[in-house]
């Protein structure tokens, strides 16, 4: 038994410790979106007793609109996912592929530009899209599709060089006979490399989902109107007006808006660590 | 080392023939598919160009007239030709980066030079427009007008009809001019004109606050005053009690007889040194960067910020990489049953959404009600988030807390990609457990994971959403001049700065955003060096 402990034993000490620390703060939030008294005091019991309302609650109030923010988060988070994965795949496709003057100019340029993030830069997006506002209003302040477009202006920066590393890994051989066999470096492109390179693609995505599901600040800037608005602004903005007393109803939007999340990354769970190492291995 | 992408058998493409009597089939079959797509992409793109060069042309903004005109025309280029093939894939990736990230980077850099901000707004045009308009006053005798009050979307404009029966039509920013073709009514007076409705009695009632405050300039020249309504059914002229003299570029008080010069900080200011608001944007040089540096009551506060944002980035990445490693190295190998489940449920903070992870925090580190207080220690009172220190230890617990498991992830990956063989021949070479550990096992793991160590770096030295949502940089410093408290980082004082409080300095903001983006950028460039060359020894 000692030796057990001394070899193995120890090990799952830690572990437990680990996934202790881990999951306690998940299973609060668990335990206070179903406890009826719904304040923050009233949630320190945990499981103490179990109820819905909360849950009904979030999607009943007129004042926090919980269920367009969450389809405006999803909507919002997978097209730029799509979309940012879609142009750093090309670019990187191009960088990995051809070999074109101005090439190193580039990506050194992209490494660089990559380090100023948009977050710095909100002021110039304010006034860029107070500028949209009278010219195009479909990308202006207070649209999600201008939200979506500024997002995917950081896309190259980010997703260019983690891209072509990836790209680098398919065998070249494997382009070249599919052109010989008469493919245009389009269909080598979209039939060959990019199914093979698939995996690694959706934990980008994911990423990149996440990415946006986080953003506070270019959200809050660019969406007012509280039906536009995304899961951060609107919850940031719910419960910083109360604490103590829309705990419950919180704790029940916190779930929800995760739920998706975890469940993907549960899923792509062999491709992430994967993809994370990948990214690094390739310089 | 070995990348760990899952790779499939490489197959054959489908419909693979002898190269010989393929060729020509195929290629004509994906020819007419690829151009028809092509085409109508490109039309469709172009569409879009037009409707936006005519907007803007409508606009008069020239300079982004040229930049979409020099965009559409590269567009067509790329992909109306053969050539230009890694063109083709890069195009729309560089058209977005160009519009949103770096022209913004470059208006950000020449913002930096301005005084930007409240009270400097805007050009001196405008300025000079806005003090004149500011001190209007009903013109004495002036004739009353018939008008109505009309509406395009949410804009609101003022139909004036002339004794001539001309009518004009104005809205704020924009001087009278003809209509042709107005709607009358039965007394003559102009009620709608193309493109802009009336108002019914209701709608004027109700926008009554709006109304009374619409002013249309006269002329293009703020000297001509404006035409105002008070019920939405007259108008009457009004006149500034000062006067703008173009030639000389000074205001006068037509009242009080004084003289107002433009001053180099960008107002209108008089010998007795009383100032015209609003200001306009002037450039200062490098005015904002000098008074960070060097004016003590701003230069205390940022170097505050800026110790502690390198030591909140610094500790962010060193302890979760050090619990990160640990738990890879503890919990690593096949023969620990259930290591799988270990790594599912320490994944979870990393998959919980972290701005949702800062508010469920901020609430169970709440002082009187919080989970932390009451339930694990037992009813005490800890200021987690309201004491300074407490604060910043609470924010620097709760970043490990959410990073942790990303650096158990990739120090587990790395871990498993180090290829058996190499630590079995050190093993054979006499090397004991902890040689291993200590000359080949964690060598190679740096290696693997420096480029992400300073990624962590430079993305916690910018970690806004952790500080915003748990502390919203707090508590705030009471002594110092500008809006800071304990646990700002320099990215959360650029956000006050910009967007927080009465006086908001977009110049000094911007100046801030560029001094980040140095310190990030050097420390990056030099990590990367050291992290090749490091790899190149081994």
């Amino acid at each position: 038994m000692i030796r057990w402990f001394v070899r193995i034993g120890w090990r799952h000490l830690i572990g437990v410790l680990a996934v202790l620390v881990a999951v306690f703060p998940l299973v609060f939030v668990l335990s206070a979106s179903l406890n009826p008294s719904g304040t923050l005091t009233g949630s320190n019991e945990l499981f103490a007793d179990a109820t819905g309302t909360h849950y009904r609650e979030l999607f009943d109030d007129p004042l926090h609109p919980f269920g367009k923010w969450f389809v405006n988060s999803m909507v919002v988070g997978l097209a730029t996912a799509i979309g940012s994965v879609f142009l750093g795949a090309c670019a990187g496709y191009a960088f990995s592929r051809f070999r074109f003057r101005g090439r190193k100019a580039g990506l050194t340029t992209l490494l660089l530009v990559q380090m100023f993030p948009q977050l710095l830069a909100y002021v110039a997006l304010f006034l860029l899209l107070s500028t949209f506002d009278d010219v195009f209003p479909a990308i202006g302040l207070g649209s999600r599709l201008g939200l979506v477009m500024i997002y995917l202006g950081g896309a190259l920066g980010v997703n260019t060089y983690l891209m072509k590393g990836f790209f680098d890994t398919v065998p070249r051989d494997l382009d070249e006979a599919a052109r010989i066999d008469g493919a245009s470096h389009a269909q080598v492109f979209f039939r060959i490399v990019l199914p093979l390179v698939a995996p690694v693609l959706a934990v980008v995505a994911l990423l990149s989902f996440v990415a946006t599901l986080n953003d506070f600040v270019i959200a809050s800037l660019v969406l007012n109107d509280p039906d536009k608005q995304t899961l951060a602004v609107g919850l940031y903005h719910f419960i910083s007006y109360g604490v103590g007393r829309n705990w419950g109803v919180f704790a029940a939007g916190v779930l929800i808006a995760a739920v998706p999340v975890l469940v993907l990354f549960q899923f792509l769970q062999r491709f992430i660590v994967g993809g994370l190492t990948a990214g690094a291995v390739k310089s | 080392m070995t990348h760990t992408l899952p790779t499939r058998p490489p197959h054959a493409p489908p419909g693979r023939r002898p190269p010989a009597e393929g060729r020509p089939a195929s290629a004509r079959r994906r020819g007419l598919g690829g151009l028809a797509a092509r085409i109508v992409l490109l039309a469709v793109v172009d569409a879009l160009a037009v409707y936006g060069l005519l907007a803007l042309a409508a606009d008069r903004s020239w300079w982004m007239f040229g930049a979409l005109l020099v965009g559409t025309v590269a567009v067509n280029i790329v992909y109306a030709t053969k050539r230009h093939v890694p063109a083709k894939y890069l195009a729309p990736g560089i058209a977005l980066l160009l519009v949103y990230q770096v022209y913004v980077v470059l208006y950000t850099g020449v913002a930096a030079l301005t005084n930007y901000g409240d009270g400097h707004n805007s050009d001196k045009p405008d300025a000079v427009a806005a003090i004149l308009a500011h001190s209007e006053t009903r013109v004495p005798d002036s004739p009353v007008r018939p008008a109505s009050v009309v509406a395009r979307g949410d804009r609101l404009g003022l139909l004036v009809t002339g004794p001539d029966r001309s009518v004009r039509l104005g809205w704020p920013g924009h001087p009278l001019e003809p209509v042709e073709q107005p709607v009358r009514d039965p007394a003559g007076r102009a009620v709608a004109a193309p493109g802009w409705r009336p108002l019914t009695y209701s709608q004027i009632a109700g926008r009554q606050q709006e109304i009374s405050a619409l002013r249309v300039p006269v002329t293009g020249d703020p000297n001509s005053g404006s035409l105002r309504t008070a019920d939405g059914i007259s108008a009457a002229a009004y006149r500034s009690t000062l006067a703008y003299d173009r030639a000389a570029d000074t205001i006068t008080d037509r009242v009080r007889g004084v003289v107002y010069r433009p001053t180099s900080d960008g107002v209108f200011a008089a010998p007795d040194g009383s100032r015209l608001s609003p200001g306009w944007k002037v450039f200062v040089g490098a005015d904002n960067f000098r008074r960070i540096l060097t004016e003590e009551d701003i230069r205390g506060p940022f170097l505050g910020v800026l110790v502690w944002t390198f030591f909140f980035a610094g500790v962010s990445v060193a302890l979760p990489f050090g619990i990160g490693l640990l738990l890879a190295t503890v919990l690593n190998g096949k023969r620990l049953r259930g290591h799988r489940i270990y790594r599912s449920l320490i994944m979870l903070p990393y998959a919980f959404p972290a701005f949702l992870a800062a508010l469920v925090w901020q609430g169970m580190l709440n002082t009187d009600y919080g989970y932390v207080n009451v339930s694990l220690l037992d009813g005490a009172h800890i200021p987690w988030l309201t004491d300074p220190w407490l604060a910043r230890l609470s924010v620097l617990a709760v970043n490990v807390w959410i990073s942790f498991p990303y650096m158990f992830l990739i120090c587990t990956g790395a871990l498993q990609a180090i290829p058996a063989e190499v630590t079995e021949a050190a093993r054979i070479d006499g090397a004991g457990r902890w040689q291993v550990l200590r000359h080949i096992r964690l060598p190679l793991l740096l290696t693997a994971v420096t480029p992400m160590l300073i990624a962590t770096f430079a993305f916690n030295f910018n970690n806004f959403n952790v500080i915003y949502m748990l502390t919203g940089g707090g508590p705030k410093d009471p002594d110092a001049p500008i809006e800071v408290g304990s646990t700002d980082l320099l990215i959360s004082l650029v956000y006050k700065l910009a967007f927080g409080g009465s006086n908001r300095q977009y110049g000094m903001a911007c100046a801030v955003s560029i001094l980040i983006f140095v310190v990030v950028a050097a420390i990056s460039v030099i990590g990367l060096r050291r992290s090749r060359a490091f790899e190149e020894q081994t």
